[in-house]
């Protein structure tokens, strides 16, 4: 249990805050920056590990959002067991584009444009579908009580999304350390030599892909409980498609903590972007966000983890920037 | 005699118009060191890429201690006991020596602590002991290769299918590589490879099949091989042989 010692750390920091007496304001950022965190996360399995860039996790995130809703409003479903039932879904959605992309060996760019169109194929559809509530979307009633999983209290909200990004950074944190993880990173690297040295790439990345499907359909599925609300636009928009690549990208591809630090500082940036406007200028927060991407890939390509681990590399005067195997 | 490790027959392989390997037969006997030999684009490397399932024959039939694998996948290939090195080393060029070799180690050894050290032990055994921690792609060519061997070693083959690991050398590190080569043998792997540098094929190859234009053109013991005109002539030219007086080709 060595090796997950630093996921606890800082879990177990987190979770000290509402503690600390802040305010409704500030909990309700966490939260919202703990969604994309958790996105990202699942992106970052798949992304990070695995190599294959996505652009359509909102796939994931809107089906985990709608099958929780809806089964509850529509069906009379338990909200804990529909927002199982929607991390299932996820997963599902995430074993059938894998299967249909990944068996007919679609890699790199095309991967990340059909990914892509399979999120606007459900946005769409979702949009006239009469189930999701069509243009309208659906509410999910109000029904302050556990087993409802709703909750008074804005820090309980906090605790179950933290609870839920705990949860995605021990499970990559075990993939890291797992046969698995090195096959997975193994295809990252370089998929021919991969598959010679008896690695089943497809097997392996649509393995990764059921598992970051589930856990941004989680994300989903939090969202609906904490907004009561969904519709196409909020479930399958571009906008968490890039959430979820983004934060990853600008805190660490491919290591535990980079969607977590990487939700952190962009949303923390548009926080204080909007702060600083007061209001006056709306989407300035989406300016500061191109203008992160930009600085990041420009003078830190392996993220803000990567770049604090190159330079701490360099102080100690050793060569290596990857972590090593050895634990 | 024994069954063959691997037996190859007849097989076909086409690109649009060019066949690139056509109606070839080769058999490696347990244990021994065969060499493929041939000039530039005769279909040697097409030939692996086909006997590791890479690509699939158009006609033939591939077969590994008597059982037919002609369309298996590569990484079924892998677990059979058939490991390739490429021409063009290709290393995961991001991760460390070591790391290298664990994703080979990986495919016998399930749990991370075995594989670990069945790696290092790979490692240690390829003189890459002191590179162990190192970015792959801050290795030497000589080193990368020796990187190539030992990723395919890490995962126990019985079948080794070597790609040019001599090519880019120079002499000194061919000497020091060839003994190596030698005592996998040893050990009990059959070796197929194919190689340009003849003076190590002339050392360690027991049978030598010459590939051109996709076809089987000789084969034979290496001094049987270098005698032949007909051999001569597929890298020289037609008249090559007759022009030479007879001289040997070495």
């Amino acid at each position: 249990m060595k090796e997950l010692a630093p996921v606890f750390a800082v879990v177990i920091a987190m979770a000290a805050v509402p503690l600390l007496g802040v305010s409704n304001v500030t909990l309700n950022f966490l939260v919202v920056a703990l969604i994309a965190a958790l996105a990202g996360q699942g992106w970052n399995v798949l992304g990070g590990y695995g190599g294959q860039y996505s652009f359509g996790h909102a796939a994931f995130f809107g089906t985990g959002a709608y099958v929780t809703a809806v089964l509850q409003v529509r069906y009379g479903v338990n909200a804990w067991i529909a927002f199982a039932l929607g991390i299932g879904g996820g997963a599902l959605v995430g074993a059938v584009v894998g299967g249909l992309t990944f068996r007919s060996g679609l890699r790199g760019s095309y991967f990340a444009l059909v990914t892509l169109a399979f999120a606007e194929v459900l946005r769409i559809s979702a949009s006239v579908a009469p189930i999701t509530g069509g243009g309208v979307g659906t509410l999910v009633k109000l029904d302050l009580h556990v087993v409802a999983l709703q909750f008074q209290s804005r820090a309980v909200f906090y605790w179950m999304i933290l609870a839920l990004v705990a949860v995605a950074l021990i499970v990559t944190r075990l993939i890291e350390r797992s046969r698995f993880g090195v096959w997975l990173i193994a295809v990252r690297e370089n998929e021919d030599a991969a598959m010679a040295l008896g690695v089943n790439t497809t097997a392996v990345k649509l393995a990764a892909m059921v598992i970051s499907g589930a856990i941004t359909a989680a994300a989903g599925c939090f969202y609906v409980q904490y907004f009561l609300f969904i519709d196409s636009g909020l479930a399958y928009g571009t906008w968490i498609s890039i959430e979820a690549l983004l934060t990853p990208i600008i805190g660490g591809v491919g290591t535990v903590f980079g969607p977590l630090l990487g939700a952190l500082v962009v949303r923390g940036l548009g926080e204080g972007a909007r702060m600083v406007t007061g209001g006056e200028a709306p989407g300035l927060d989406l300016v500061v966000y191109g203008c992160v991407l930009v600085l990041i890939i420009w003078f830190a390509p392996r993220g803000l983890i990567g770049a604090f681990t190159q330079l701490r590399s360099r102080v100690m005067g050793s060569a290596g920037i990857v972590e090593t195997s050895r634990g | 005699m024994a069954e063959p490790v691997l037996a190859i027959e007849r097989v076909s392989r086409r690109f649009g118009g060019l066949l690139a390997v056509n109606d070839v037969s080769l058999a490696a006997r347990d244990g021994s060191i065969t060499a493929l030999i041939g000039p530039n684009g005769a279909g040697k490397t097409t030939l692996f890429a086909l006997i590791s399932g890479f690509l699939k024959p158009n006609s033939g039939t591939i077969r590994y201690h008597g059982a037919d694998v002609t369309n298996e996948p590569p990484h079924r290939m892998a677990r059979y006991g058939i490991a390739r090195t490429f021409q063009i080393a290709q290393p995961f060029a991001g991760l460390t020596v070591h790391e290298n070799i664990l994703v080979g180690a990986h495919l016998r050894h399930p749990a991370r602590r075995a594989a670990i050290a069945a790696a290092e032990q790979v490692g240690h055994e390829l003189g890459l002991g002191a590179r162990l921690d190192r970015p792959a792609n801050t290795l030497t060519v000589a080193e990368r290769k020796r990187l190539e061997l030992a990723k395919a070693l890490a995962t126990q083959p019985t079948l080794l299918l070597l790609d040019e690991v001599l090519a880019g050398l120079n002499p000194s590190e061919i000497r020091d590589i060839v003994p190596v080569i030698r005592a996998l043998c040893r050990r009990g792997i059959t070796i197929v490879m194919i190689e340009h540098v003849m003076q190590a094929v002339m050392r360690l190859a027991e049978h030598v099949f010459v590939l051109a234009e996709g076809r089987i053109i000789a084969e034979g013991s290496p001094a049987q091989i270098a005698a032949d005109p007909g051999v001569v002539e597929a890298y020289l030219g037609r008249g090559a042989a007759e022009k030479l007086g007879g001289a040997r080709a070495n």
